[in-house]
């Protein structure tokens, strides 16, 4: 079904990606490597959403794991001084896929628009948890300290170069680790999830545990990116956790596909371009960019952008 | 006892405001099965054309006592302007698709009003306070409550029980429920199918519309109104039950009564306390706790 291509090249392709980054990155202007670390970040949350889709999940709610990666980078950086960008995303995922872990239990039971309901019901009360707590800066948020990385912190011109390397180099790994599960039996089981769980059920598969892993990697990698997100940015405020947030990532998901780990980056890529042109000519008329392309991509392309690059297969 | 009385007499106000934003939402998922991320738009929609025609209307000079049929008048103008336009130009076209897809092509929809909104209006805030200050007051108690808001609360009742009555006591009702119960049986059987969609959803947006229209004079409206409703009408219509009238008022009345009482003990936790209660719905009865076995077909 959805397998990616017969001769497998996303290994070198992703690697080869990252050299292109590191290689050309210091000729990039400023808001340029600015807004492809948002996007990578942005892709990381998209890759895990990804996973769940591939299942037939929409989570309408994944940015509740943002919004814990980029609150943990956060409260890092406030309450015990540290502000190592790779410490910040190891931890940012270890929350995030903790909080996952045992909110499983209780998704992993639901599926099609109950699954979307109920998380994004569980990421609007983290928005109302922070946008009411004094400490935290309620809806003000508050600010990160200047990122450093292994107890370095990089001259000012270099900083975003650096942010972005990192950024490129974990979202690379993450790329290989998700595209090595897809191959095993269990990241198998998804697209027979989504076609008929009953079958997989015979099979002696559990569908429910299978969800349950997906959702703690996806959970985990959308937490790599809110710390992504946080340390690029320097704040954090709830309206990480807002629904538009996680309508956004679902935006993302849905324009590149599932067909290839690499899809997500690439639409996160593209969404924020056309978000920053559109915003740029007509300030009030982004949105509408974004409902048409995505109404476009649903009608015309149902497997996302990325079904243009891959070959078609017979049905 | 005179704070209780305080808690339960706004958690009624608040309750009927959301029963108004969110029973065309259960309307319109029950009989199309879609989720409809567009019945924010139409809040928002409904409360700038009530905003700026209310505006106009006392600008001219018109007696202002007739202000509230003007909201009424363009809400329902606004509606039928966009809800048909929607329906037949985009959504009909889509419901052989997933619930999740549609889904998401009304949030699409919905990302396009946004700016249809702006391109309209502008983005400079709207006010018009005149409806709201024109009827006085009146006490319960020691607090003093703006009789406007009973207003919200008539609206409320009028339209949660001629709801119920047009679908429970005449002919069309009766057809109606048919395509509920099975939209390709009932076509079979000679009943307009597309006709009962188009005037569900131009209904369902169009209490939207109406309930955004009489809130503008309370509020000032500005871009970006639609948002926060339409999670909050999922909230409602979920604990309740998608797609049923009366788990619907049930939804509106506990978010209306919990938020009211968090608001005047535990400030903190208003937004939390919500969306608390709508997972806990979903996580112990997922279809909402007015909902009944579902009979599987085959």
């Amino acid at each position: 079904m959805s397998n990616i291509t017969p001769r497998d090249r996303t290994l070198p392709m992703l690697g080869a990606v990252l050299l292109a980054v590191i290689v050309l990155g210091p000729l990039l202007p400023k808001w340029a490597l600015f807004l492809l670390t948002i996007a990578i970040a942005k892709g990381m949350v998209s890759l895990g959403l990804m996973l769940q889709l591939r299942a037939g999940l929409v989570s309408f709610g994944q940015a509740l794991y943002y919004c814990i990666g980029g609150y943990t980078a956060g409260s890092l950086g406030r309450f015990f001084d540290i502000s190592d960008m790779l410490l910040q995303m190891i931890c940012g995922a270890s929350a995030a896929a903790f909080v996952a872990l045992i909110l499983g239990f209780l998704l992993a039971r639901y599926r099609g628009i109950f699954y979307g309901l109920l998380s994004m019901a569980l990421s609007m009360i983290l928005y109302g948890l922070l946008a009411k707590s004094e400490s935290l800066g309620s809806t003000d948020g508050i600010n990160i300290l200047p990122s450093t990385i292994f107890g370095i912190r990089p001259v000012q011109e270099w900083v975003r170069y650096v942010v972005l390397v990192t950024g490129c180099s974990v979202a690379a790994l993450a790329a290989a680790l998700v595209q090595r599960y897809l191959k095993t039996p269990l990241g198998q089981l998804s697209p027979a999830i989504k076609d008929n769980e009953i079958r997989v059920e015979y099979m002696g598969a559990s569908a429910r545990k299978a969800i349950h892993v997906k959702y703690v990697i996806a959970a985990a990698l959308s937490g790599i990116g809110g710390a992504l997100a946080a340390t690029a940015v320097g704040h954090i405020d709830p309206d990480m956790a807002y629904w538009t947030t996680s309508g956004e990532f679902i935006f993302i998901t849905i324009l590149a596909g599932t067909r290839s780990v690499a899809a997500p980056f690439l639409g996160a890529i593209l969404f924020e371009t056309i978000r920053t042109v559109a915003f740029d000519i007509s300030p009030n008329t982004w949105q509408m960019t974004l409902g048409i392309s995505l109404l476009l991509v649903i009608v015309f392309l149902p497997e996302g952008l990325w079904s243009l690059f891959s070959r078609r297969k017979a049905a | 006892m005179a704070e209780f009385v305080t808690v339960l007499v706004d958690g009624i106000f608040y309750s009927a405001w959301l029963f108004v934003a969110a029973v065309g939402l259960t309307l319109i998922y029950g009989v199309m099965k879609i989720v409809n991320l567009t019945h924010g738009s139409f809040y928002a929609l409904g409360a700038y054309a009530g905003a700026s025609f209310t505006g106009a209307w006392i600008a001219h000079g018109y007696p202002p006592m007739l202000s509230y049929a003007v909201l009424l008048a363009a809400a329902i103008i606004i509606t039928l302007v966009f809800a048909p336009l929607i329906e037949r130009g985009i959504l009909r076209f889509m419901y052989a698709k997933e619930e999740v897809v549609i889904l998401l092509i009304t949030y699409s929809l919905f990302l396009i009003l946004e700016d249809v909104i702006k391109l309209i209006w502008g983005v400079d805030p709207y006010f018009v306070s005149e409806p709201y200050g024109l009827l006085g007051s009146f006490d319960v108690g020691e607090m003093t409550y703006p009789t406007y808001n009973l207003i919200l609360v008539g609206i409320a009742i009028v339209s949660g029980s001629g709801l119920t009555l047009l679908l429970q006591g005449t002919r069309i009702g009766k057809l109606l429920r048919t395509v509920i119960h099975d939209p390709e049986v009932s076509r079979a059987m000679g009943i307009n199918v597309d006709r009962f969609y188009l005037v569900t959803f131009t209904f369902g947006s169009m209490l939207a519309a109406i309930g955004g229209a009489f809130t503008a004079p309370t509020v000032s409206v500005v871009p970006g109104l639609g948002v926060e409703i339409i999670v909050l009408s999922f909230a409602v219509v979920v604990i309740g039950g998608l797609g049923s009238l009366p788990g619907a008022a049930l939804g509106a009345v506990i978010v209306g009564l919990v938020r009211s009482a968090t608001i005047h003990y535990v400030p903190a936790l208003e937004l939390f306390v919500i969306y608390f209660v709508m997972a806990m719905v979903l996580a112990f009865r997922p279809r909402g706790l007015f909902s009944l076995a579902e009979p599987r077909k085959i």
